[in-house]
């Protein structure tokens, strides 16, 4: 199951599916999906029993992280996908059309983080009040950002000296 | 889109909540109804929002643990639990394996006071006054045995990061022992009182109807899943703690309605029996605490932590950066999803049925508004 999923994530247009570990990770799949291929790989995922999980704002420098998790109804095959997308207008394609369930986690992370999901038919506030305006809470300030290579050492440039995992 | 009044159209819009009772918490959804009839129904929530998420990320582990509870007040320790698990699994500690099953068997002590909560409410919100009687005296004698060992009745606070805060004693152990045997006669008096009653049937039967694939869509989880007939339970489909040792079902049923996710969780609460039973029966003896480092550094890297909670699966994504402060923590809990699902069930069914298909997803709103 898993290295059928790694093999259509990858036909699909994701930069890597890896298997890790999951007993110290908690996922199976680990993929790295550029924003243009999310939706395709999504309906890949669509097509198999999977159940939307979540979907994930990290807020890192250079880049910022939308993590999206699904998981397979019949257990054994969690998959994690992950999109970079720019910090200071952060932009993904929506899949709400393809998990509806998505769209409530999509207008979460637009109330707390800005990413905006394009395509998405009402971004107005979920969880935080109508007039919250650009308040996006889970933003870090200067003080706290780190770079993505320092949380997720996955994602450190090569040159830094972070392995390639 | 939340409606708004539209003179051309012979509808009207209603504003259900946010302090409607059987919302059961602040949650209010606007809905569009054509006579009796419900057209839209929209949920409105966040009313109950406190930013959990960013409480956990600028605090250390064991400081935001008293946070978890808050969450969900019927099923505080499934919350605890997931936070520790997430947490260990980070920073790499080991859990005794005595501290492990206390941890399950409280938790499933929860999941059963939660399932009688449910039970009592759900019911009150169909007209039914008695069954909450019962309900709650039975929830009572739980919520004494956990008192007993936690130090308190909804906000347990009783896991510690590597273990529990305190041991069983042998009055808790004989108490439940003793509780076992009453909730197992308790519950054919519960089906005798309840699931037969004509106008309950009536009321349950066909009315919000989920089936599989709106559930994979909207991620829907617990006995929501289970009612429409997907057998999706992660202590059995990925596995934690101790459960891969103990014998349980996975109670489901196939129809997708209210009455099949009432039976579902009446069964549940059958299972659960067995599960403590059982872990009390095999209980090993040893510490209940891990030596634990007084800073828990977290990664740097991240991990998630699926657990079963009452109400379905309950995960905490976790990234760490090295330092004892969680960079980012992810809360999805499973009410959130099961709600999310409301606006498409909802259409074209009764006003007096949403109330029942509300109560059948069993929501508790200060766990969705975090």
């Amino acid at each position: 199951m898993v290295d059928e999923v790694r093999a259509a994530l990858e036909a699909a247009g994701a930069e890597r599916a890896d298997a890790v570990d999951h007993g110290a990770l908690g996922v199976h799949v680990d993929a790295r999906v550029p924003a243009g291929a999310l939706r395709k790989a999504v309906e890949v995922l669509r097509g198999w029993e999977f159940l939307i999980e979540d979907v994930v704002g990290v807020d890192a420098a250079p880049e910022m992280m939308v993590v999206y998790h699904f998981n397979h109804v019949g257990g054994g095959c969690r998959v994690r996908l992950r999109v970079l997308t720019d910090r200071e207008s952060p932009e993904v394609p929506t899949i709400q059309d393809i998990f509806p369930g998505a769209n409530w986690h999509e207008r979460e992370q637009h109330d707390f983080y800005g990413v905006m999901f394009a395509g998405h038919p009402d971004l107005s506030p979920l969880i935080l009040p109508e007039d919250a305006g650009d308040l996006r809470p889970l933003r870090k300030k200067d003080k706290r950002l780190k770079s993505l290579g320092d949380v997720l050492p996955a994602f450190a440039p090569p040159e830094a000296g972070g392995e390639d995992a | 889109m939340i409606p708004r009044p539209d003179p051309s159209q012979e509808t009207l819009v209603l504003n259900m909540g946010p302090q409607h009772p059987s919302t059961h918490g602040v949650l209010r959804v606007v809905l569009r109804l054509d006579g009796e009839y419900v057209l839209e129904a929209h949920p409105v929530i966040g009313y109950g929002h406190r930013m959990h998420e960013l409480m956990g990320e600028v605090r250390t582990s064991s400081g935001f643990y008293a946070n978890v509870g808050r969450m969900d007040y019927g099923g505080a320790l499934s919350f605890g639990h997931g936070h520790v698990l997430a947490v260990e699994k980070l920073a790499g500690i080991e859990v005794p394996p005595r501290a492990e099953y206390i941890r399950v068997i409280t938790t499933e002590m929860n999941r059963i006071a939660s399932h009688l909560l449910w039970f009592g409410a759900f019911l009150l919100d169909l007209g039914a006054f008695t069954p909450i009687l019962y309900s709650f005296d039975d929830r009572e004698f739980i919520l004494d045995l956990l008192e007993h060992v936690t130090g308190a009745r909804l906000t347990f606070s009783y896991h510690r990061i590597g273990g529990v805060a305190r041991d069983l004693d042998d009055k808790f152990i004989e108490g439940t022992r003793v509780f076992l045997r009453r909730m197992r006669e308790r519950l054919d008096v519960y089906d005798k009182l309840v699931t037969g009653n004509v106008i309950f049937r009536k009321r349950a039967e066909g009315v919000g109807v989920i089936d599989k694939d709106t559930v994979l869509k909207y991620g829907a989880t617990g006995p929501v899943a289970r009612g429409s007939g997907l057998a999706y339970d992660i202590r059995r489909v990925e596995p934690y703690s101790v459960y891969p040792d103990l014998e349980f079902e996975i109670p489901t049923a196939t129809e997708g309605d209210s009455f099949a996710r009432y039976r579902v969780r009446l069964a549940e609460i059958e299972q659960c029996l067995r599960i403590v039973e059982q872990a009390l029966d095999r209980l090993p003896d040893g510490p209940v605490q891990a030596k634990v480092p007084k800073k828990v550094k977290l990664g740097p890297g991240d991990a998630y932590q699926a657990v079963e909670a009452a109400r379905g699966e309950l995960d905490y994504y976790l990234v760490g950066d090295g330092s004892d402060v969680p960079y980012r923590m992810k809360i999805r809990p499973p009410s959130f999803s099961n709600l999310s699902l409301l606006g498409e069930v909802c259409q074209g069914v009764l006003l007096s049925d949403l109330v029942t298909i509300m109560g059948s997803l069993d929501l508790v709103i200060p766990e969705i508004d975090r």
